[in-house]
């Protein structure tokens, strides 16, 4: 069974239904001043990690021995580091790695989850069960001591931190998709449908999947978030994105002896580019979740 | 009551079985040659034959699974010393810390959820629900250095390590311990208020408390008797699962704050290939995880009457 088994004409009806409520949900959020804040700040983020190296007045990358550990001036508006690189260039074109790694991680375990959150809820029973007592398992070790573990010992690359943080999101998102589906398969359309003859697939994918986007989507914000969160801190403890990268996890964890010294500006706008990006996300996830809600 | 406590005890083992299960595979699935990592790489091949085959990783699986669990926990390959008297203090030292961090941020976080509440809608609840998601999306690390750049560089108030000189009585201790415990604090400080918030707006709006309201109880004892007891059962289970999180903030928070806890032991055997040290941390960690939610578990049916009645029947 797939989509091309629907009667066209349906179809268009179908998606002309959701495109109308997509809209208004969209109008309400661009109404939210929380929205609007969050996404303000996150396309500013975004245009860095797409525009960095064009912005930023000079290299990340660029050594300069004659003047390290300089203070904020007009010629380096968030100072320099201990070799002397331009910090506020080092903050613009490391928002790039984190801009790119989260994401690709909470998309990888947003459709996986979301699949096996399909499976478990729709079918119940033996396959409810068997997966439920693997997410338990799963959840007994926090996020961070599982990132360790796995890119101490699988090496440490990009790749693994996708993959990673992708898998152990995986068992979360299933949890709500499946709480969601629950609900939804007890109703009429997925009886109507199960009458009409249609295969669990079509069910699952065509029928149920459509109006269970709500809670994914608040959950690929909130896990958005979480992302960001492990893979900076992963970072932090030298696991995660590696040097040259001016990524800002990376450039705390170098820089923090310097800051002990009295160079507060070397760690200082990397925290504070940290925490304008995650809660630029939150932002934004909380005012979907207000909007889903009303 | 009694049936129920043996039979989440009884899930709670299997659960640590399994745990216990994909360490171990872990353990010997990672890429680790434990003979090559300690003698180096100028060894003999055959010294480090000889030496794999003394630390038994030469052996079947099952044979090295069971001499594991019965010799648990075992030898340190970085330290070249038993785990135990090593993963011990270290425990101990961690669970000082987050239960510093407990103390504070349970009370904090239920006040917080029941003023929300209490102000529905309310510019008092819209800020501190927005404080409280901002704060526990902020990685530890990055409110940990804004802390210490602020409190121990600039104004030299509080210590920039986590450890007291040893000898220090418990104040001077616990000084030590402030800048560690607050970014754990904040963290944690979002989800008790956002449980203790839905808990005590579900509790306002039932039928008791609207009931307790109509029969003409003041406010105050509506909330202190009928609502908060309703409302913070809830809170007492996410309380529990926040162990989680709060276990991963200690590992950030010790290697940050150079404190000797349970955290910086399992980062250093990850990045130094100490897998039985490894595994040890790992496992304990996942021992005190379970055994806090099953006294969650626990509490929650012991203050709940609906469980502990059809338990009794």
């Amino acid at each position: 069974m797939s989509i091309a088994d629907v009667p066209v004409e349906s179809r268009g009806a179908l998606a002309a239904g959701r495109t109308e409520v997509r809209r208004e949900l969209l109008r309400e959020l661009l109404h939210s001043k929380t929205f609007l804040v969050g996404a303000t700040i996150l396309s500013i983020w975004i245009i860095c990690a797409i525009f960095g190296s064009v912005i930023a007045p000079h290299s990340p990358y660029a050594q300069n021995l004659e003047g390290i550990n300089q203070a904020p001036s007009g010629a380096h508006l968030f100072g320099t580091d201990e070799l002397g690189r331009d910090m506020f260039s080092r903050v613009i074109v490391g928002s790039r790695d984190i801009l790119i790694i989260a994401p690709l991680a909470t998309v990888l375990g947003t459709v996986l989850g979301t699949i096996i959150g399909l499976v478990m809820g729709y079918f119940r029973g033996l396959v409810d069960d068997v997966l439920g007592r693997f997410v338990e398992a799963f959840l007994a070790l926090p996020l961070v001591v599982t990132g360790v573990i796995a890119l101490a010992t699988l090496g440490r690359s990009n790749l693994v931190i996708i993959i990673v943080i992708g898998l152990v999101f995986t068992p979360l998102i299933a949890r709500t998709v499946r709480a969601a589906v629950l609900l939804e398969r007890e109703l009429d359309y997925v009886a109507a449908a199960r009458l009409r003859g249609e295969g669990s697939l079509y069910i699952m994918f065509v029928e149920i999947l459509p109006n269970v986007s709500g809670p994914i989507l608040v959950e690929f914000t909130v896990r958005l978030a979480y992302a960001i969160f492990t893979v900076l801190t992963l970072s932090f403890l030298g696991l995660g994105v590696q040097p040259p990268s001016p990524d800002w996890g990376l450039d705390i964890a170098s820089n923090y002896g310097q800051a002990a010294a009295g160079f507060w500006w070397e760690v200082l706008f990397d925290a504070l580019a940290i925490a304008t990006l995650v809660v630029s996300v939150s932002l934004i996830s909380d005012a979907i979740q207000g909007v889903l809600e009303r | 009551m009694t049936r129920f406590v043996l039979k989440r005890l009884g899930l709670a083992l299997i659960t640590l079985w399994l745990l216990s299960v994909i360490v171990f595979v872990l353990g010997q699935v990672l890429p680790s040659d434990p003979g090559r990592s300690v003698l180096g790489p100028l060894a003999e091949p055959s010294a480090v034959r000889a030496l794999d085959h003394q630390l038994g990783v030469d052996k079947p699986l099952l044979t090295q699974y069971w001499n594991w669990i019965t010799n648990f926990p075992g030898t340190s390959t970085q330290y070249q010393a038993p785990i135990g008297p090593i993963l011990g203090p270290a425990l101990r030292r961690s669970l000082e810390l987050g239960l510093f961090a407990f103390v504070i941020v349970v009370p904090l976080g239920i006040l917080g959820g029941i003023v929300s509440a209490l102000n529905f809608g309310k510019p008092v609840d819209r800020t501190i629900s927005i404080v409280g998601q901002s704060a526990l999306t902020v990685p530890e690390f990055v409110s940990g250095i804004v802390l210490i750049v602020v409190f121990a560089v600039e104004l030299k108030w509080l210590p920039v390590t986590a450890t007291a000189p040893t000898g220090s009585g418990f104040f001077t201790d616990l000084k030590y311990l402030i800048l560690p415990v607050i970014p754990l604090v904040l963290v944690l400080f979002g989800y008790i208020a956002r449980m203790a918030r839905a808990g005590t707006v579900e509790a306002l709006e039932s039928d008791y408390a609207r009931t307790a309201t109509l029969k003409g109880l003041p406010r105050g004892v509506v909330i202190r008797r009928h609502v908060l007891r309703n409302s913070l059962l809830p809170t007492i289970t996410v309380i529990a699962t926040q162990t989680g999180y709060l276990i991963g903030g200690l590992v950030v928070v010790e290697v940050l704050f150079r404190y000797n806890g349970i955290g910086s032991l399992t980062y250093n055997a990850a990045t130094q290939h100490d897998i039985p040290m490894l595994e040890a941390c790992v496992l304990t960690i996942g021992v005190l995880y379970m055994v806090v939610t099953l006294i969650a578990d626990i509490g929650f049916s012991l203050l709940n009457p609906r469980i502990r009645l059809r338990a009794a029947e």
